[in-house]
């Protein structure tokens, strides 16, 4: 009986990846759990094990192909063995993404049923409530209903496209768990298609110049510039800065840092900065929350996101998972670790999501400070400028300290100035009276 | 604005018609001296005289068959059947005559008539006093069918159906004649045929009604509203020809549908609406279209608890609402 290959949803709102690159080729053996191709999705690239062990019968889609979590990859098998021909020889015939127009008519194919979502008895489906789940790819099972004998009414389903918003990414269902149903290479944008078109990549079509360069989008691009799109249309952003003296950070720094490089541990100033931002959030519960129509949400647990540059290919926000219960060494670990994993591109999915709250430390590049974007659904980014000795009034006197400028950028419909300031003020207190 | 009752709107209507336009006359039993059994002609006859007010004999084929003659020499005859129980003499001169005559003549002639007649029951009218007929007449192209529901209303739909080219029957709803009370302005208005009126704005569910059903609706919404449930009525004025759009809106918008209607349940009017929301509104809708009406029985019964078993009212309306929001 031969095994699929199917490409995994890589995270919770990961619905697509590309196939980067196969490590077997058809005809060859693999053993299970052994690597078989890299896929590159919106935020990392990673390995995709074998599920089983076998001889790889056929190869269904071709590197640099991007599809949904869910389709049928490959095929694993007894070498000579058959592939089930309703996904089989269709699959290895199915068209490919250029040729929408055949696959046009393959779209009101069902939406395949999740194994990992027990199906429960929906009743009767309306016909307006069998359109708007089809228009908004609803999984019905995930709806409520509130009908006679809880049918799933018209407002139902409306309430719950609208909790989730028209895209239907964030309530997905682990379709990774499902058999694709042999409708193969469905292009995503029709699968997961939306009523409002990402604003940041509906600029295309604009004529290339003579001697102009068109540079196709790379998913993290693409991705990147969907997410600072929304998050300016979504949050008002207010940002107010702060002045910090790290003399006692530099202090304490420079007693510790051959300590903490004995244990293989790189003490950086992000360290410090994080330490501070998740203590100080701690206080302010309402800075680690995130808005939504039916109330606030505040979250019970600090995960720090650590915006992470990738050079000229993008940046990734690897996450500090409960950093308030961390030490200064804990967290010294984890940013050490999740940076340098980032930049190998060896993050793993879950490691990028799950943040309550970011910090971008552009002081890195020479800025001195900086109004940086949200990172959506959270209530504010901390922005750490380039520390610098500068020249200060201290009890009338003029001293030498080293200076940083932080700014914190927060949602205005969550915090006001003032408690935005005081949030602040307690982060600039923690460090500068660093102990 | 003076507030009156839908009678009296209707006699407003009648008066200034008769006044702005000689051609128009009146033909009824009882229409002249005695202004009308329900009144509606009170005052006419002893202002217009007995050339324009006319009492007719008992004969209801004559009065729509005179009417007919009338129209065709260039008149605008308002012909009065006492009740719409007696239409049925009179069936054959407005289907097989009045409705077919423009079609007919290829455009050359047409009827510019009107047929007023009181229909419906709970008055304690019984058999031959009690009839909604508006399905025979809807089913008929080449007759508008106009059922007012409020004052304002029956002035302005009378008045435009009186300047119609072609015949309109025009059935008031007897039990509101008097019931039914609200503001019409002194001066000239016109209600144009062929437009419902969104009477109440809900988002639960749509109900379709007209005539004394729409006044009972309207009550009904007005309960409702107290127990959160939202009703959007519709008072659809014209039943042929009739605002398509409007009702197709309102179900698009609620996804519910219920028509209410006095008639017999089997081939009345609402099924029609029905239907059409079935055809043209289907991927709307989140319930079957539901219509409320009274029982299969061959007439609407003397016995007052047997009159009250047949007539629909506002709790009967608001438990049929009240049952599809909670589909």
């Amino acid at each position: 009986m031969p095994t699929k290959v199917i490409m995994p949803q890589l995270g919770e709102s990961v619905v697509e990846g590309t196939v980067t690159k196969w490590l077997k080729q058809e005809g060859e053996l693999i053993t299970e759990f052994d690597a078989l191709l890299e896929v590159n999705t919106d935020k990392v690239d990673t390995e995709i094990p074998s599920p089983a062990t076998g001889t790889v019968l056929k190869l269904l889609v071709p590197e640099g192909t991007t599809v949904t979590a869910g389709t049928i990859l490959a095929w694993l098998g007894e070498p000579g063995e058959a592939i089930p021909p309703s996904e089989g020889p269709a699959a290895a015939a199915a068209p490919a993404f250029s040729q929408t127009a055949e696959v046009k008519s393959k779209v009101p194919a069902e939406a395949p049923q999740p194994a990992g979502v027990p199906a429960r008895d929906l009743g009767f489906i309306s016909p307006v409530v069998a359109r708007v789940a089809a228009d908004h790819q609803v999984d019905l099972n995930k709806v409520t209903g509130t009908g006679q004998g809880g049918r799933i009414t018209k407002k139902d389903v409306l309430a719950f496209v609208e909790k989730r918003g028209s895209s239907p990414t964030a309530a997905a269902i682990p379709i990774w768990e499902t058999p694709a149903d042999g409708d193969l290479f469905r292009p995503t944008e029709m699968v997961f298609q939306s009523d409002q078109p990402s604003q940041a990549t509906s600029q295309g079509g604009k004529p290339v110049k003579a001697g102009d360069q068109l540079v196709p989008h790379t998913t993290i691009r693409r991705s990147i510039a969907d997410h600072m799109l929304k998050s300016k249309h979504t949050s008002p952003h207010v940002t107010t800065v702060m002045e910090v003296d790290l003399s006692r950070v530099v202090a304490h720094r420079a007693a510790n840092k051959a300590a903490f490089a004995r244990d293989g541990v790189n003490l950086t100033f992000t360290v410090y900065f994080i330490t501070a931002l998740s203590r100080a959030l701690k206080d302010f519960p309402l800075a680690n929350s995130s808005w939504s129509e039916e109330g606030l949400i505040l979250h019970s647990a600090i995960n720090i996101g650590m915006a992470t540059s990738l050079g000229d290919d993008g940046l990734i926000v690897p996450v500090i998972k409960g950093a308030d219960g961390l030490s200064l060494l804990g967290i010294a670990r984890a940013v050490n670790d999740l940076a340098n994993r980032a930049r190998l591109r060896k993050l793993q999915p879950d490691e990028v999501q799950g943040g309550t709250f970011t910090i971008t430390n552009h002081g890195i590049s020479g800025s001195l400070f900086a109004t940086p974007i949200i990172n959506q659904p959270q209530c504010g980014i901390l922005g750490v400028g380039i520390i610098q000795k500068r020249a200060v009034v201290i009890n009338d006197a003029i001293a030498i300290r080293p200076m940083v400028y932080i700014s914190l950028t927060f949602d205005h419909r969550i915090l006001d100035g003032a408690s935005a300031d005081n949030f602040l003020a307690r982060v600039v207190d923690l460090l500068q009276n660093w102990s | 604005m003076p507030e009156m009752t839908l009678i009296d709107a209707v006699r407003m209507a009648m008066d200034e018609e008769l006044a702005r336009d000689p051609n128009v006359i009146i033909i009824g039993e009882d229409v002249g001296v005695r202004g009308g059994v329900f009144r509606a002609t009170m005052g006419l006859h002893e202002k217009y005289g007995s050339d324009r007010v006319i009492d007719s004999p008992l004969a209801e084929a004559s009065i729509v068959g005179v009417g007919i003659g009338a129209a065709l020499y260039g008149m605008r005859p308002i012909c009065e059947i006492q009740f719409a129980d007696f239409i049925h003499p009179a069936f054959n001169q407005i289907i097989n005559e009045a409705a077919k005559m423009y079609y007919r003549s290829n455009g050359d002639w047409t009827v510019p008539m009107v047929i007023r007649t009181p229909y419906g029951g709970g008055i304690g009218g019984g058999l031959y006093h009690s009839q909604s007929l508006e399905a025979f007449f809807t089913h008929t192209p080449g007759l508008k069918v106009v059922v007012p529901s409020t004052p304002y209303d029956a002035k302005g739909l009378l008045k435009s159906a009186v300047r119609d080219p072609n015949p309109v029957m025009f059935f008031e709803p007897k039990k509101g004649y008097r019931l039914i009370k609200g503001e019409v302005p002194d001066e000239e208005y016109l209600v144009p045929l062929g437009k419902a009126n969104v009477t109440r704005e809900g988002t639960d569910v749509s109900v379709f009604a007209y005539g004394m059903m729409h006044y009972y609706t309207m009550q009904a919404a007005e309960k409702l509203a107290q127990e959160g449930i939202s009703a959007e009525v519709i008072d659809l004025r014209t039943l042929y020809p009739v605002d398509r759009d409007a009702i197709l809106a309102s179900v698009e918008k609620t996804g519910k549908a219920l028509v209410v209607y006095e008639d017999n349940l089997t081939g009345g009017y609402g099924a029609e609406i029905a239907a059409l929301i079935g055809e043209h509104a289907f991927t709307s809708l989140d319930a079957p279209v539901r219509r409320l009406a009274g029982p299969d029985v061959p007439a609407v019964p003397f016995s007052h608890p047997m009159q009250d078993w047949f007539m629909l009212n506002p709790e009967k309306i608001a438990a049929a609402i009240r049952d599809l929001a909670g589909f």
